[in-house]
């Protein structure tokens, strides 16, 4: 069968499925459209949660980031995970045990201040419409990848199906298709792994196979790795190029992000039982750990499969690199869409693919004739390209761009549905119209719902700007003001409104000014970036990846700092705090 | 034993617990994985240096089970302090 027809098909199947589950749980009350009637089985709940997090930029982007940075690309893998316990133990039980519908009404009612309230509120619309532009994007590529057609009509389409289950079915419909997308992107993901481990070690299980060695090869398949690139001047593959402080800065931004991004939160509103959040969480990083463990492993094969395509005899010697008339099948179809590109600089008819800033190795490079690395490659297509490498049967092509699309989907639900949440419920219920009643608050979450995803879908077809700088900025700001306020909020009784809302505006406002300052957002017309970005130019060699680890500390000093200038909280907070401390209180 | 103390006691046997969690943590992430990594990467397991092995697949390994550990103690201590649900 056509390829095309295929993947027209298997994607189609998957929209059936979303769509079916859409109608079987449509949302009765605000309970259902919030938090799906806090009915979700914990180990439904970490599936849902895996998709709710894992974005296209997981599945399609994060092994090919890996493949290029080596070492360095475990900040990703670190940071995206190692919040899970931050969430698992320092914030999810107890606000499942709080017991109401979002995150800023707990900022709300701990703080026992509207304002800190609307302060949450601001940051959660920013940093989820942040996010949501770039599923929405993914969406578009996806669709105009793998089915051919434009961008903007593949965004049509994937907001058409989100439309339907998040406005029909609110979180319940999001959590079910969740579930769904997320067994459509694991397996979509890990199948190509195994048959990529099994072609180059000979073992079925990535993570084993990371191990192994290569087949017929007498060095472990990662020592083989490391000297493959080195010897095209790269750095080598298992030790980083980043300094020390760096890598922790932006490893501990990125954990301390995730378990302050309000989607990722939301979902353990979900589950009946306090006991159920704290497992619920587990399952949830169970889940996402079958792809982030096996990232790194496809990532380090891609690469090795790459340069060994290429690069098919000694280094050096004029018949050691690949004629360009010989390149494979995959190479012409993905050099037709640009995400791999060839330039003959020497004009010898064969490609060179090396590090050419590498000052040290430039003396050989010259005497080989080399005159500059002539293959520039998009990270992406270590994914995409896999099935087609691995000489994989047309439909695991099909899966990968089903997967694709699933994770760009339920993330976006995700996201669409706290930025609806929080409209319908802390600004409309929660100050402008507190007697609303439920059936119309039940309303106005779908409307604001629809609005959202028209929104997220303008973002997605015209993308601002800055969108490739706001990936930091999403995970700094929700490390610097939410994380820190949620967590003294329960763990330190002494804290007040006015510790808490002073803190949230440094956290946000130092964060914020580092990123504008050194990479440039809002400011570009006023001449931002000011900075050059830099390494030598950065505060402590810390990057703005990794300043939100600073904000967020900042939070806690200043907070904890003007608590103790400023009266007690009241006794109706510290009464708040003793109930969701303990999951029954004796009385 | 009065009921404030009761309760008290219940607050620090979750606190110790986060602690000794967190410690773990933070040494499998930040210790082994990064500032520890370069003199782990002399020791190898399962054909991956220490160090590498710990960044990329390891610490994701400790976490899980740093959950899954979590969640079942505090079962453990809700029963013991009769604060568990039903």
């Amino acid at each position: 069968m056509d390829l095309k027809l295929l993947t027209y098909l298997v994607v189609g199947a998957t929209f059936v499925v979303y769509i079916g589950i859409a109608i079987w749980s449509k949302a009765r009350d605000t309970g259902d459209f919030y938090v799906a009637g806090k009915h979700v089985h914990p180990v439904a709940n970490g599936m849902a949660t895996a998709a709710d997090w894992m974005s296209a930029a997981s599945f399609i982007s994060m092994a090919g980031l890996i493949a290029f940075l080596g070492y360095d690309g475990s900040v990703y893998l670190m940071g995206w995970t190692g919040g899970y316990v931050l969430l698992a133990l320092l914030l999810a039980p107890y606000l499942r045990k709080f017991g109401k519908f979002t995150v800023p009404e707990f900022i709300g009612e701990r703080y026992d201040s509207r304002a800190a309230r609307i302060v949450a509120v601001i940051c959660l619309i920013f940093i989820s419409f942040t996010y949501v532009a770039g599923q929405m994007r993914g969406v578009g590529i996806v669709f105009s990848r793998f089915l051919e057609v434009p961008i903007g009509l593949g965004l049509v389409i994937g907001m058409g199906i989100v439309f339907i289950y998040a406005v029909v079915g609110g979180m319940k419909g999001v959590t079910y298709t969740q579930i769904a997308q997320y067994c459509v992107l694991i397996f979509a993901y890990t199948v190509p792994a195994v048959f990529i481990a099994l072609q180059i070690t000979g073992v079925a299980i990535p993570q084993l196979a990371f191990g192994s060695r290569p087949i017929g090869d007498d060095l472990f398949f990662l020592d083989r790795l490391n000297q493959v690139v080195m010897e095209l001047g790269f750095p080598a593959y298992t030790s980083g190029t980043k300094s020390t402080i760096d890598i922790v800065c932006i490893t501990a931004a990125l954990m301390i992000g995730t378990a302050g991004l309000p989607h990722v939160i939301v979902r353990f509103f979900t589950v009946p039982k306090v006991r159920d959040a704290r497992y619920s969480a587990g399952w949830a990083l169970l889940f996402i750990g079958l792809l982030y463990l096996t990232a790194p492993v496809v990532g380090s094969m891609a690469r090795l499969n790459l340069v060994e395509t290429i690069q098919i005899g000694q280094v050096g010697s004029p018949s050691g690199n690949l004629a360009y008339e010989d390149r494979p099948a995959w190479f012409r179809t993905w050099e037709n869409t640009g995400l791999l590109q060839f330039d003959d600089l020497n004009g010898d008819g064969r490609i060179q693919y090396y590090n050419d800033q590498n000052t040290r190795f430039a003396a050989d490079v010259t005497s080989y004739g080399w005159q500059g690395n002539e293959l520039s490659v998009d990270p992406d297509i270590m994914v995409l390209a896999n099935p087609e490498i691995a000489e994989l049967p047309q439909w695991v092509i099909a899966l990968i761009a089903a997967g694709g699309i699933a994770a760009a989907l339920s993330t976006a639900a995700g996201l669409l549905l706290v930025i609806s949440s929080s409209v319908s419920h802390d600004l409309l219920k929660g100050i402008f119209m507190p007697t609303i009643s439920e059936r119309r608050e039940l309303m106005a979450g779908r409307v604001s719902a629809a609005a959202a995803i028209l929104i997220a879908g303008l973002l997605g077809y015209y993308p601002p700007a800055f969108v490739a700088q706001v990936v930091a900025f999403a995970f700094g700001l929700a490390a610097a003001s939410l994380f820190p306020a949620i967590l003294l909020g329960i763990f330190y009784k002494r804290i007040n409104k006015q510790g808490a809302i002073a803190g949230m505006l440094v956290g946000l406002g130092f964060t914020y000014g580092y990123i504008e300052y050194f990479k440039g957002l809002f400011l570009q017309w006023a001449g931002a970036p000011w900075g050059e970005n830099v390494a030598s130019s950065w505060w402590f060699g810390i990057s703005p990846e990794g300043i939100g680890a600073v904000g967020a500390t900042l939070n806690l000093i200043v907070a904890i700092l003007i608590s103790q200038a400023t009266p007690q909280p009241p006794e109706h907070v510290a009464a708040l705090v003793d109930r969701i401390r303990y999951p029954r209180l004796s009385s | 034993m009065d009921q404030k103390e009761a309760k008290h006691r219940y607050w620090r046997a979750n606190l110790r617990l986060v602690a000794a969690c967190l410690v773990v943590w933070f040494t499998i992430s930040f210790g082994f994985g990064i500032v520890l990594a370069d003199s782990l990467d002399n020791f190898s397991l399962l054909g991956v240096r220490l160090g590498f092995w710990f960044a990329q697949q390891g610490a994701i390994f400790g976490f899980i089970g740093i959950i899954f550990f979590y969640a079942w103690r505090m079962s453990h201590i809700d029963r013991e302090h009769d604060v568990d649900e039903e």
